[in-house]
């Protein structure tokens, strides 16, 4: 008895030193997280402002402001989810639901999986030569929203295919015993039981966008931009112009890096703030994804 | 072999040299079997007999797999024609046979949206209508009083007996002509088991029902004929109480008496 007394005291005390790992490996991330976000705060805020939110670039960093970068930003996510979006969910519905499971599609799944894993820069190559020389679509938010698209597919790709395959086949067989077809089948169920997971993944998927500067640069968005590209909206027929994606252009990112470059003390202060609209963006949009799947998950129980 | 004592009239369906392969696996072998119109036929025997692979290709549901090969006829009365064929779209056969699973999957919707969705698929969306056949289905079902109030509920509030009631008065609500149950009760309690029991003698009136079973006093309770199946094919086949009393084969004899499966 004394044997299995001792034995039980030290497999405790194991416990315990694994929890305590555990616990300082978390802090250790946390700690360092938090750390950054109060030094950006402390940084930045002096900056921040709606003067800031509303100014273009200066000589001055008292004057200078993040409006055509968050405009820029704002229009390179419209453009790349709306490219990736539909795509991203067609081709994960084609392969879950339609695709004949074989050698050929176990290969498109790996890799999927590996272009998501694919560095940057190079869909920035791709994009240089594919839609800025060959579809000669130029240094514009086309362009740049395209690039971001690739590379965030296969995220939207992979959540849309994960959140398929978390459908039980029951209920598909429920469908079809009913006389669906499969189109019928996965409109009426596949998709809506599968939003919340899709939804998901794309916010996933921009908010690693929103930051991803590597691409932007190679495809030519410029630094010192002072000007907004055109309205969406024109005040004669059709009242709608798509000039805007020809336009040049600038993103957060970008202007946080030109900014940091700068030898003047008081553009780093303008780099910080702009860090910290940057980071609350990122943290919404992670938080609306976290909000978007607890209610889903609410309405749907496996 | 009663196939004789089957008056044609009274045949919804005649199996007829029934082969089915799952890839190489020859699962089932040589079924003939008459289904007797208005009347309950259970299908008994031990786990992996077939059972389940015979009920399902009664609505094509093989077809929605690869690697799956029907042989010989299942024919329909009294349009004559082969369920199995080729030729026949799927489709059609489920839009007239539908199926009740052995594991309630009503779909995460609204119990009314359950009840309706069959017939959505059919292009049928005026609220009126859609109205009168869902009540009339639920009323089917024994479930339309204790659901009445809460048509919009979700259906997955509703507790398992009540699940799989819903999911019967789904396969109700496309008047189907023949209706299939797969082991309907084997997820649920003796209560709820008991009224589904109920419920299925009360439809056979309306509609010809074939329900796989592996408890034997169920098929006793419920049903008017019993196939008695193992490895695959069909050992004996006759009137449910002579069956169950005065069985003609020894096989049949040693699982009903419970010495296997």
């Amino acid at each position: 008895m004394e044997d299995i007394k001792k034995r039980i005291r030290i497999i405790k005390f194991l416990d315990y030193i694994f929890a305590i790992a555990g616990l300082l490996s978390t802090l250790v991330g946390l700690v360092l997280l938090f750390t950054l976000l109060i030094d950006l705060f402390i940084d930045g805020a002096p900056r921040l402002g709606y003067k800031f939110m509303t100014s273009f670039p200066s000589r001055f960093p008292e004057e200078a402001g993040i409006l055509s970068a968050w405009v820029g930003t704002f229009l390179v996510m419209l453009v790349t989810a709306g490219a990736a979006v539909p795509l991203g969910i067609a081709a994960g519905i084609y392969l879950e639901e339609y695709a004949k499971k074989n050698w050929l599609t176990n290969i498109v799944e790996i890799n999927i999986s590996n272009l998501a894993g694919v560095p940057s820069i190079v869909y920035g190559l791709l994009a240089l030569g594919l839609f800025v020389y060959f579809f000669n679509f130029g240094e514009s938010i086309l362009t740049g929203g395209l690039a971001l698209a690739l590379l965030i597919l296969p995220i939207v790709i992979m959540a849309t295919r994960e959140a398929i395959r978390s459908i039980p086949n029951s209920i598909r067989e429920a469908s079809y015993a009913l006389g669906a077809t499969k189109w019928q089948t996965v409109q009426s169920h596949i998709i809506p039981y599968s939003t919340g997971g899709i939804l998901t993944g794309i916010i996933i998927g921009l908010s690693r966008a929103i930051g991803e500067t590597a691409p932007i640069i190679t495809v030519g968005a410029l630094t010192f931009i002072a000007f907004l590209p055109s309205s969406p909206i024109t005040s004669e027929f059709p009242f709608i112009s798509f000039k805007w994606l020809m336009d040049p252009f600038t993103v957060m990112p970008i202007q946080m890096f030109n900014w940091v470059s700068r030898p003047q003390a008081g553009f780093h202060v303008n780099a910080a703030a702009a860090g910290i609209i940057l980071m609350v963006m990122t943290l919404l949009m992670n938080g609306l994804a976290i909000y978007i799947r607890y209610r889903f998950r609410k309405k749907i129980k496996w | 072999m009663s196939i004789t004592t089957i008056v044609s009239e009274n045949l919804k369906s005649e199996v007829k040299n029934l082969n089915f392969y799952y890839g190489d696996v020859h699962a089932l072998k040589n079924i003939n079997l008459p289904i007797e119109r208005r009347k309950v036929t259970a299908l008994i025997g031990p786990s992996g007999c077939g059972k389940t692979t015979f009920l399902r290709c009664f609505n094509r549901m093989h077809d929605l797999y690869p690697h799956n090969r029907y042989e010989g006829e299942i024919i329909l009365h009294p349009d004559n024609i082969n369920i199995i064929s080729s030729e026949i779209d799927p489709i059609e056969i489920r839009m007239q046979i539908s199926m009740v699973f052995q594991k309630p999957n009503p779909f995460p919707k609204s119990i009314y949206e359950n009840v309706a969705y069959g017939l959505r698929v059919r292009g049928i969306n005026k609220k009126q209508i859609l109205d009168e056949k869902v009540e009339k289905s639920l009323r089917g079902a024994a479930l339309w009083d204790e659901v009445k109030g809460r048509l919009h509920d979700l259906a997955f509030e509703l507790s398992g007996g009540q699940q799989q009631r819903l999911c019967i008065a789904r396969a109700l609500a496309t008047d189907p002509r023949i209706l299939l149950f797969d082991e309907p009760t084997s997820a649920l309690d003796p209560t709820a088991t008991s009224k589904i029991e109920e419920l299925i003698v009360a439809l056979k009136d309306e509609v010809t029902i074939i329900i796989v079973t592996h408890n034997m006093q169920q098929a006793a309770r419920v049903s008017d004929s019993t196939a008695f199946m193992y490895l695959g094919e069909l050992i004996e086949f006759d009137r449910t109480d002579k069956i169950f009393t005065n069985p003609a084969n020894r096989l049949t004899e040693e699982y009903i008496t419970g010495r296997f499966g």
